[in-house]
């Protein structure tokens, strides 16, 4: 057996004491029982309770349930991005589909937040804010991997995109730098210059210049020191991947730059103000400094992607893993890294795999794991990594997702969308689950119907219809219930209706459900029986509209092309007394000479019935004054 | 599709149904009813897309439909139906027709009459499939074959006609004050005058050769006798319920069961039908060049004149509904939501705005919808 990564979860179950669970696997979920086993020594009740025990919580939650449908809906456009587009346009795509599914996470998130505020319950309070943080790892990790995996920038843009990443999850500076400017004296705020020096950490120069003009503008003394400060933050240079300057040419110019800084603070030349001390140090790259803010960064990634841009800003895809161990190392060196951290480490180190990996372990739902694989998958970025259970890590964690989704009484049918792109094992698992989904109404079976029938998954089509079929039975329904046997072309329980439907005829004298069995069309040929209760139907219809010598036909093709059953020759035969006692004749000699053959053999095996033997009897009379009538009748030569 | 909003609310919609606006006022609706299926607790839900319950601060949900209230539905809601502007009929799957009322002022809906058992079997219930009103009077059918008549100020049913089919009813609509029509699961149209006392069918029509199962039924609002089918294999048929047994044309439409269809009420050139397989489809019948022109400038001119014109309108719609000819370039479709594979259950459209719902728990709706 393998060695387990981690430690598995352990759920409590409020069993009886000393007594031993029982458990059996359910298509999503497991049901625990007590058994009547003991412990030995034990004593103890055995609990009358089943327990149900979920894999996957957040799916019953409501506020997530709009991720799963939004991003189903997404999943299913990434399936069917055509094969054939150039690599280019198919990156520009995944780029934006991996957006979309982000500003999903986004949309979710926001919302949580504000029933989370809303709520009176604490607890349901705590729990939406658990929620709230696991989204937001989920898409601090989705916007990392989407930079360095899916969007794959080169050198240079690289640190741009990085940048992004940290200023969308570090948004609290912006709420900050608003509370400063709309208090009385900005400047003499006392988080003025954390705004200013937030910003700069973040790269966003511009916005720290504004801040700064506020502080000169009461500074008049200071104003050389200022304006020098303002050159060197306005002559930064930013990498522009959309123009022409090559990133040669920028690291030759950032160097220069940095040069300038570098003699600034050689020359002491903002000695005299600490707060511009400070910010020309960070400019300059020092590190010491840096960690000085380690309250403003807040998180070893911030510290890394600030120190690569005021040190690396060239830095290259392979080269990250380097700078990220060691401001991990630098900037928390005393705990051992949380499981965030060593996700997002193994995605600077462009361990693909591991981030997967640790994903699945440390978060309790299996959504993020399968879209991002999937998404990863479609960028050919999964090395074809056979599992030696099941196929590939993309079909494994789409099916674990969707067989979660499966359990659920109302997602199911996301989750066949998933299963269909699943080659290997998703019909399987849909075929093994589609079963077990409940059957209220008809509307629901159709709609389960029409996902069996689209898959050309005839067997489960058979045993939802029979399901339908045996209900509809029970409850008196003989004509949905033929229905669906029809549907399902189930010959065998279209027999057994039709057999209902002829001992009703028996027992009443009158046909039931007359709008069905006079429409059956060519469903009538489905089974032997079903046949004949169309054509016995058609005689008593022919009878009815006074078509005697034709309904005289039709009853008599009935007994000798076998289609009546043995059992209802009697009542065939009854049903031509009338037609034997009419005035004229209608059985010609041949056709009474066959009924009184198909008589004969009814009668050769021993009746126990008296009745019958009247019948018979009438009928034997019936028959010899017909043969006599249509004797004549034939033997007359009209003159 | 331009102006087509999307919110997803937490469950599977299955109905969807536009509050009417009082038929004097040119008012576009404001207020909608949804119902839910398939959840371990279903619900109807009232929602507005009025401006008055937008404040300043949510000015980025502009046109976002907003819940005013909701109340817990026993077992899926089949169908919906306003009753009149403050009471709403639903069809459920346990058999039980309800009518809510809907307090407009305090924004609260409450239970005001319930049968539970309208529809069932000697020892269970079944669904109730479908409702349709004319104030007071509520016709229900379900899968038991039966057909009800209630009176929203009656505890019993007026007129019940147990097996009025042997197969499931899907649905039911009025044909005429005393007439309905019921279309079946084989692929049967039968109309019931409540006139005669016998529990049969004025008229049954059916399509020759195959009994595709029907699932909705739409009439025609100015030629009583234009009826629109869909069902089971999504073909569009046009019935002319006065004469033949057969549908008077056919279209495709959709490649799944197509489970409602609507004509447009004020302007029925334009027809709606939406399906399991994840559109939802808007016909226009163009007539002939200079009938349109002329229609055109009825409609845009004042209130006076549109009714002038709407008798020859309707009768240049009649014959184009029945022949049905696409051939000619003069019906035209459009897809009116983007691709999606989840069942868009029920639509609604009155005036320019349209409402849909579906199984992928997210309501549409527009307010631009050009007819």
């Amino acid at each position: 057996m393998e060695e387990l990564d981690v430690e598995p979860t352990t759920t409590n179950i409020p069993a009886g004491e000393g007594n031993h669970l029982g458990f059996v696997w359910g298509p999503g979920d497991i049901l625990v029982y007590d058994t009547i086993y003991k412990a030995s020594g034990a004593e103890g009740t055995c609990s009358p309770f089943i327990h149900e025990v979920r894999k996957d919580e957040d799916i019953y939650s409501p506020i997530l349930r709009k991720l799963f449908n939004e991003s189903h809906h997404i999943f299913v456009g990434l399936q069917t991005i055509r094969e054939d587009l150039p690599n280019k346009n198919k990156k520009t795509q995944f780029v934006s589909i991996s957006k979309n599914y982000r500003s999903v996470i986004r949309a979710c998130m926001e919302e949580l937040q504000q029933v989370a505020v809303l709520t009176q319950d604490a607890e349901l309070a705590t729990q939406y804010g658990n929620q709230v943080s696991i989204l937001l790892a989920i898409e601090l990790i989705w916007n990392l991997c989407e930079v360095l995996f899916i969007d794959a920038a080169p050198g240079g843009s690289l640190l741009l995109h990085l940048l992004d990443w940290v200023r969308l999850h570090k948004a609290d500076v912006d709420e900050k730098a608003q509370e400063v400017l709309q208090s009385e004296s900005p400047t003499e705020h006392h988080d003025y210059w954390d705004v200013v020096l937030s910003y700069m950490l973040q790269g966003r120069m511009d916005e720290a210049r504004q801040m700064l003009v506020k502080w000169s503008a009461l500074k008049p003394a200071a104003r050389s020191m200022y304006k020098q400060m303002d050159n060197l933050l306005s002559k930064m240079p930013v990498y522009n991947p959309g123009g022409n300057q090559t990133l040669t040419e920028f690291d030759v110019k950032w160097r220069h730059w940095h040069d300038e800084v570098d003699h600034c603070l050689q020359d002491n030349s903002f000695a005299s103000d600490p707060n511009l001390e400070l910010i020309c140090k960070i400019l300059v790259g020092d590190e010491d400094a840096l960690l000085e803010q380690k309250d403003l960064l807040s998180t070893w990634y911030h510290f890394l992607v600030t120190r690569l841009l005021f040190s690396h800003p060239t830095v290259k895809p392979t080269e990250l893993h380097y700078y990220a161990q060691s401001c991990l190392a630098m900037f928390d060196s005393r705990s051992s890294p949380e499981p965030l951290d060593s996700i997002l480490l193994a995605a600077f180190e462009f361990d693909i795999h591991q981030v997967i990996k640790d994903c699945s372990i440390a978060l309790n739902n299996w959504w993020f794991v399968a879209h991002l694989t999937d998404l990863l998958d479609h960028c050919n970025l999964l090395q074809s990594h056979n599992l030696h259970f099941g196929s590939n890590l993309r079909e494994f964690l789409l099916l674990e997702y969707a067989s979660g989704l499966f359990t659920h009484h109302s997602l199911w049918q996301l989750a066949v969308d998933y299963f269909d792109y699943c080659p290997e094992f998703g019909r399987v698992y849909l075929e093994q689950q589609i079963e077990h989904v409940p059957l209220d109404t008809e509307r629901k079976a159709l709609k389960v119907l029409r996902i069996c029938e689209q898959r050309q998954m005839s067997e489960q089509v058979r045993s939802i219809c029979k399901i339908m079929a045996k209900r509809a039975l029970r409850n008196n329904r003989l004509g949905s219930a033929l229905s669906w046997s029809i549907r399902a072309k189930d010959a065998a329980f279209a027999t057994l209706i039709s057999e209902r439907f002829l001992q009703d005829y028996c027992a009443r004298g009158t046909f039931s459900d007359l709008d069905l069995i006079d429409n059956l069309g060519p469903a009538m040929l489905l089974s032997d029986r079903l046949t004949f209760l169309g054509k016995y139907r058609e005689f008593h219809k022919l009878y009815g509209e006074n078509r005697f010598p034709d309904a005289a036909k039709l009853l008599l093709s009935l007994m000798t092309a076998q289609i009546a059953p043995r059992s209802f020759w009697m009542t065939l035969l009854t049903d031509a007394l009338p037609l034997l006692e009419q005035k004229e004749a209608i059985f010609s000699a041949d056709q009474t000479h066959e009924l009184i053959f198909c008589l004969e053999e009814l009668t050769s095996s021993p009746m126990q019935d008296e009745d019958m033997e009247d019948k018979v009897e009438l009928l034997r009379l019936a028959l010899a004054r017909n043969l006599a009538k249509a004797i004549v009748k034939e033997g007359t030569v009209e003159v | 599709m331009e102006g087509t909003n999307a919110k997803y609310v937490s469950h599977k919609i299955s109905k969807t149904r536009w509050r009417p606006v009082s038929s004097s006022s040119l008012q576009q609706p404001d207020v909608f009813a949804t119902g839910s299926w398939d959840n371990e607790e279903n619900k109807i839900s009232i929602w507005s897309i009025g401006d008055q319950v937008i404040s300043s601060m949510e000015a980025e949900f502009e046109g976002d439909p907003q819940l005013l209230c909701e109340s817990k539905h026993g077992g899926d809601v089949l169908d919906l139906h306003f009753l009149d502007q403050e009471r709403i009929v639903t069809a459920s799957s346990t058999g039980a027709v309800t009518i809510y009322h809907l307090h407009p002022n305090s924004q609260t809906i409450s239970v005001s009459q319930r049968w539970t058992r309208a529809h069932h079997y000697p020892c269970d219930n079944a669904p109730c499939t479908g409702v349709v009103c004319k104030s007071p009077e509520i016709v229900t059918v379900g899968e038991d074959g039966r057909i009800n008549l209630f009176r929203a100020d009656q505890q019993t049913a007026i007129r019940t006609i147990d097996n009025a089919d042997s197969s499931t009813i899907h649905a039911v609509t009025f044909l005429r004050t005393t007439e309905i029509l019921t279309v079946n699961s084989i692929g049967q149209i039968k109309i019931w005058d409540f006139r005669q006392q016998s529990n049969t069918p004025s008229q049954i029509l059916s399509q020759t050769g195959d009994r595709v199962p029907l699932h909705c039924v739409a009439r025609h609002p100015n030629q009583q006798h234009i009826v629109a089918t869909g069902g089971q294999d999504g073909m569009l048929c046009i019935w002319d319920a006065r004469q033949g047994k057969a549908p008077a044309s056919l279209m495709e439409a959709h490649t799944a069961e197509m489970w409602e269809v609507h004509f447009h009420p004020t302007n029925p050139d334009h027809l709606f039908t939406c399906s399991e397989d994840g559109s939802l489809l808007h016909w226009e019948m163009t007539s002939s060049s200079e009938s349109t022109s002329f229609l055109q400038g009825g409609r845009n001119n004042s209130v006076l004149s549109r009714s002038a014109v709407a008798p020859a309108g309707g009768g240049q719609s009649l014959s184009a509904w029945l022949s049905g000819d696409s051939s000619k370039g003069r019906l035209e479709t459009t897809h009116m939501l983007p691709s999606q594979t989840l069942s868009v259950n029920s639509l609604d459209v009155l005036g320019q705005c349209l409402v849909c719902g579906t199984d992928g728990e997210a309501i549409f709706v527009n307010r631009q919808v050009p007819v």
